[in-house]
């Protein structure tokens, strides 16, 4: 019996290391996207948050904004969440602030997934001119790091390793502006 | 039942792995990556179809994001909302019931990386279920800005 337990545990093994070589080829292609940094000012915006309440980009000036333009169908942008949230617990206090925008039609489905996966940062609902500000949102997930005096510094279109984003954001935080490397 | 104790163990590996193998392939029967390539046409092919004069033209329908869709979208295609929810596949079965089954239909997004698109395969899988015999799927690789948009081939904007 025992022999049959290790026979199908080897096997879920094997099929949880099949899911992890795909999404990983997944997100090799996707760091791909990953772009050189133009030191250009963060165009500003007012977007609704999920209270309603509007929320103006500006309005955090002199902190490192994670940038992150998701929705809640997007495989690649649900997976980055958890991390987005750790990375706001450690380093919100030393002038992190992550910003969600969500690209879904409507702010229903990103009420019930803010909760559901216990969300510690501002989601504002996009549109299609706020995309077109920051270039064209034109898949998902795009993220965009801005430093302190509101120059961009990085963008990183699909998923990116979370080490990448960790790396960044200390830079920027210890930088005191948005001119380090972002190492990208 | 007394089964000889290899048999038995046999039999546990083959219903567990069984199992685990039906599981794994649920979470993947959305995925992109499982639309056989016969049924995918790429971006240059469809952009020689459209501008060739003797071709015939698909129907071509986008399902995913409105937003994305507002932003850049094929000219002439036509959005009818992401197919991963139940609406957009309601809403996609709506417009096609009254067209021939033979009609070459092209269907796309570009969201996000190919094997991440969760709206093209059950699209496909609808209209598939729904006699549909002509119908290709846009194999965007990355997304629908670096694979059509940042090529240079037409794009429209608005609704």
């Amino acid at each position: 019996m025992k022999k049959g337990i290790l026979w199908g545990l080897a096997l879920i093994v094997l099929v949880a290391g099949l899911r992890f070589v795909i999404r990983r080829h997944g997100a090799a292609a996707d760091l791909r996207g990953t772009s050189a940094r133009k030191q250009l000012l963060a165009p500003d915006f007012s977007l609704p948050d999920l209270s309603g309440q509007d929320l103006h980009l500006s309005s955090y000036r002199g902190k490192v904004v994670l940038l992150d333009f998701w929705a809640t169908w997007c495989d690649p942008c649900r997976d980055e969440i958890p991390h987005f949230v750790e990375l706001q617990n450690n380093y919100g206090s030393q002038g992190l602030q992550i910003i969600g925008v969500s690209m879904d039609d409507g702010p229903e489905p990103v009420r019930e997934f803010y909760q559901r996966f216990k969300m510690n940062y501002p989601v504002v609902i996009g549109n299609a001119k706020t995309g077109e500000l920051y270039g064209g949102v034109l898949g998902l997930p795009i993220a965009f790091l801005i430093g302190r005096d509101g120059g961009i510094s990085a963008k990183h279109i699909g998923a990116t390793n979370v080490s990448v984003f960790e790396k960044e954001i200390v830079n920027l935080l210890r930088s005191g502006a948005g001119s380090s490397s972002p190492g990208s | 039942m007394n089964l000889p104790c290899k048999f038995r163990h046999m039999l546990f590996v083959f219903i567990f792995g069984t199992a685990a193998l039906a599981v794994a392939s649920l979470a993947y029967a959305y995925q992109a990556s499982f639309i056989p390539a016969s049924r995918l046409i790429n971006p240059d092919e469809l952009v020689r179809i459209l501008q060739s004069a003797k071709s015939e033209k698909p129907l071509m329908i986008q399902v995913g994001s409105h937003v994305l869709y507002t932003q850049a979208h094929i000219p002439g295609s036509e959005y009818i909302g992401p197919a991963s929810s139940e609406s957009g596949v309601l809403s996609l079965r709506k417009r096609m019931e009254s067209l021939p089954r033979n009609k070459f239909i092209v269907l796309y997004c570009g969201c996000c990386p190919w094997n991440h698109c969760p709206n093209v395969k059950p699209a496909a899988d609808a209209l598939r279920a729904m006699g549909f015999t002509n119908v290709k799927v846009l194999h965007i690789a990355d997304n629908f800005g670096s694979d059509w948009v940042e090529k240079g081939y037409s794009v429209a904007k608005g609704d």
